[in-house]
């Protein structure tokens, strides 16, 4: 029984091959990842946990192509992006990759609809058609009264529901976070990856969540574990929970 | 992104307001003060300008135009005996002391012109004609000295008659002269009824205006007039710019304008560059964001110019607006003097540059520096 090889449900999207990465620190550099093997595939929500300072951050920087490695090897969707020059990266970054950033990172002076059209003007799109389809993706996610609103009117949860929309607006095939939960209140945490998981887990993407909170572990299909530098346990997240 | 950068610009009014404010402050200083300047220069030059004459022959050791070291009368004779002149005349300038109506006193600028020719005759008659010199008596007075007596509840006009040095003249014409440093009234008259006004010394002539003959060049015959011994010559351009020069190196006046130029330029690099500092500062997590989101440096760089150089626009736009303004209601008072040409602004807009290039550049340095990793923490 053979299946093609495609983009569709459960195919690896990014691989993670025997990464290591140090950081210059005096005369003995410290390890942040040591040799990292992991994948993540498509249609699911990966989740990376772990404690403080084990690397997770480290981990998702590689993988985005937004740091280098010393060694090892990172296939996003097939492709090497160890391979890649810098514009290379930055410009299969802006195509492919989604971010969501535990500071949300949204421009201040900036209304939402304009913050969330962000990836698409990085692409060329004009900013008339940019922000149209940026206020449809807001409407989506219930913010559809608030296009023109600024972000600091808004509550973090709001803030946090504006930068899903800004990482899906462009269709990417990959979407990172970092502690997406970690300004947020227990319950605004729950619904934030509630929306996640409804409106950014397709089967043709890669969804990978790093957290140390348990609470919204419920939503992952896989779970890695870290612990310094390494990989120490990867499986689907039913089994995480039981053992 | 272009545009989204001009948004974050324009949304953070204070530091906008701000930014514009100081590159306003800076080019309205250096343009108004540069203005203010080049308009004393102009006052200076004032004599040069108002008698048109290609060549002006002076004594050896005359520096600029405002010095007179007079000349034996036989000085023109000797001046039309160098080859390549087509004609010389003899011109006294004195200042002399005028006596009006009430009593009171006022120095004038007494300018003797060639009685046969007139060569060096006002260039602008407001009344009267400049023929009537032949009369007796007749002077032609300036507009300057007409708004003096004016004030001092005096009208003066054809006709009217007053005392130089205690010797009678008559108004047979008025004039319109470019003001002179003291803004002392011209007054002109022929050279021979001059030297009765004037106190009578052993030499009287000031200076000899010479016509070159055509395809010599007034430098040219400046140059061998110069080589007559006890005789110096310039060509009206070369006496301007040498009158300029000696005033910038005689005088304390470029010290305490260039002073101000250069506090105006200070200040504007320390008010704008600080505060576009901090605006990109400001910025920073949000530039690292869109460097993640894959904005590339290009593209940043871009942003960074564009905001910087569009405060430069508007803040030069509006100095150099107000400056304008400022120079429009002067020239009608006529003091302070003013003149802004077009280099004053050319120079300021390109001073403004650097100053907003030197600012972006701080602020990329900032953001070249930075991990897009920074933006997990
Ligand atoms: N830019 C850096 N320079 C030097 N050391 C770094 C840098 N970034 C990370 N490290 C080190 O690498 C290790 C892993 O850091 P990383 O940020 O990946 O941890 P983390 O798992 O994300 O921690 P946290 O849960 O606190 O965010 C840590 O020991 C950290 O001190
Ligand atoms: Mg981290």
């Amino acid at each position: 029984m053979s299946h093609p090889i495609t983009a569709s449900e459960n195919s690896v999207a990014v691989r993670v091959e025997k990464v290591v990465k140090t950081f210059p620190n005096g005369d003995t550099p410290t390890y942040a990842l040591r040799d990292v093997s992991f994948t993540a595939l498509a249609g699911q929500l990966t989740m990376i946990v772990g404690p403080s300072g084990c690397g997770k951050t480290t981990l998702l920087s590689v993988i985005c192509g937004t740091m280098q490695t010393d060694s090892g090897r990172i296939e996003v969707f097939g492709q090497d992006i160890g391979g890649m020059s810098d514009a290379e990266v930055t410009a299969f970054r802006s195509r492919n990759v989604g971010f969501i950033f535990q500071q949300f990172n949204l421009i201040p002076t900036l209304t939402l609809a304009e913050n969330a059209s962000i990836p698409l003007i990085l692409q060329g799109w004009p900013s008339r058609k940019a922000e149209e389809k940026a206020a449809a993706v807001l409407t989506e996610l219930g913010l559809g009264t608030r296009i023109r609103s600024f972000p600091r009117q808004l509550s973090g949860g709001q803030q946090q529901r504006v930068a899903i929309a800004r990482a899906l607006v462009h269709d990417p095939r990959l979407i990172i976070c970092d502690e997406p939960t970690a300004s947020l209140d227990a319950k605004t945490g729950h619904h934030a990856l509630e929306l996640l998981k409804e409106s950014a887990c397709r089967p043709d993407r890669c969804v990978i969540v790093v957290t140390h909170d348990s609470r919204i572990f419920s939503f992952a299909d896989w779970i890695a574990e870290m612990e310094d530098g390494r990989v120490v346990k990867s499986c689907p997240a039913a089994e995480y929970r039981h053992a | 992104m272009l545009r989204i950068a001009l948004l974050m610009l324009f949304r953070d009014r204070a530091k906008y307001v701000m930014l514009v404010g100081g590159l306003t402050f800076c080019s309205l200083l250096m343009t108004q003060q540069t203005s203010v300047f080049c308009g004393i220069m102009l006052w200076t030059t004032a004599t040069v300008r108002n008698i048109d004459a290609k060549v002006w022959v002076f004594d050896a050791k005359v520096e600029q135009v405002n010095e007179v070291i007079p000349l034996r009368e036989i000085e023109v004779t000797r001046v039309r005996s160098v080859p390549g002149v087509e004609w010389a005349v003899p011109l006294y300038l004195g200042i002399e002391q005028a006596r009006l109506g009430d009593g009171s006193f006022q120095n004038v600028q007494l300018t003797g012109l060639d009685t046969a020719t007139f060569v060096g005759r006002p260039m602008e008659i407001l009344k009267g004609r400049v023929e009537d010199l032949r009369l007796p008596d007749a002077v032609i007075i300036d507009q300057v000295g007409v708004e003096k007596y004016r004030k001092k509840g005096i009208k003066i006009d054809i006709g009217t008659s007053f005392e130089i040095n205690d010797k009678r003249a008559e108004v047979v014409a008025i004039c319109h002269e470019n003001r002179s440093f003291l803004a002392q009234p011209y007054v002109f008259t022929t050279y021979d009824r001059a030297l009765q006004f004037a106190k009578p010394q052993r030499k009287m002539l000031s200076c000899v205006l010479v016509e070159p003959k055509p395809g010599v060049s007034p430098q040219e015959l400046a140059a061998r007039i110069s080589r007559v011994p006890g005789l110096r010559a310039f060509a009206r351009d070369d006496l301007f710019w040498t009158t300029v020069r000696w005033y910038i190196k005689n005088t304390g006046i470029p010290i305490s304008f260039g002073t101000v130029v250069i506090m105006g330029m200070i200040v504007g690099i320390a008010i704008a560059g600080q505060t576009f500092y901090l605006f990109i500062l400001d910025n920073l997590r949000y530039l690292a964001a869109l460097k993640a989101m894959g904005a590339r440096m290009p593209i940043l760089t871009a942003m960074v110019f564009l905001q910087s150089f569009s405060v430069g626009f508007v803040g030069f736009g509006i100095g150099v607006g107000l400056t304008t303004l400022f120079g429009l209601k002067v020239l009608k008072l006529e003091t302070p003097p003013f003149f802004m040409p077009w280099q004053v602004p050319v120079a300021v807009a390109v001073i403004i540059m650097l100053i907003c290039s030197f600012s972006a550049l701080v602020g990329l340095r900032q953001i070249a520096k930075l991990e897009p990793a920074v933006v997990f923490k």
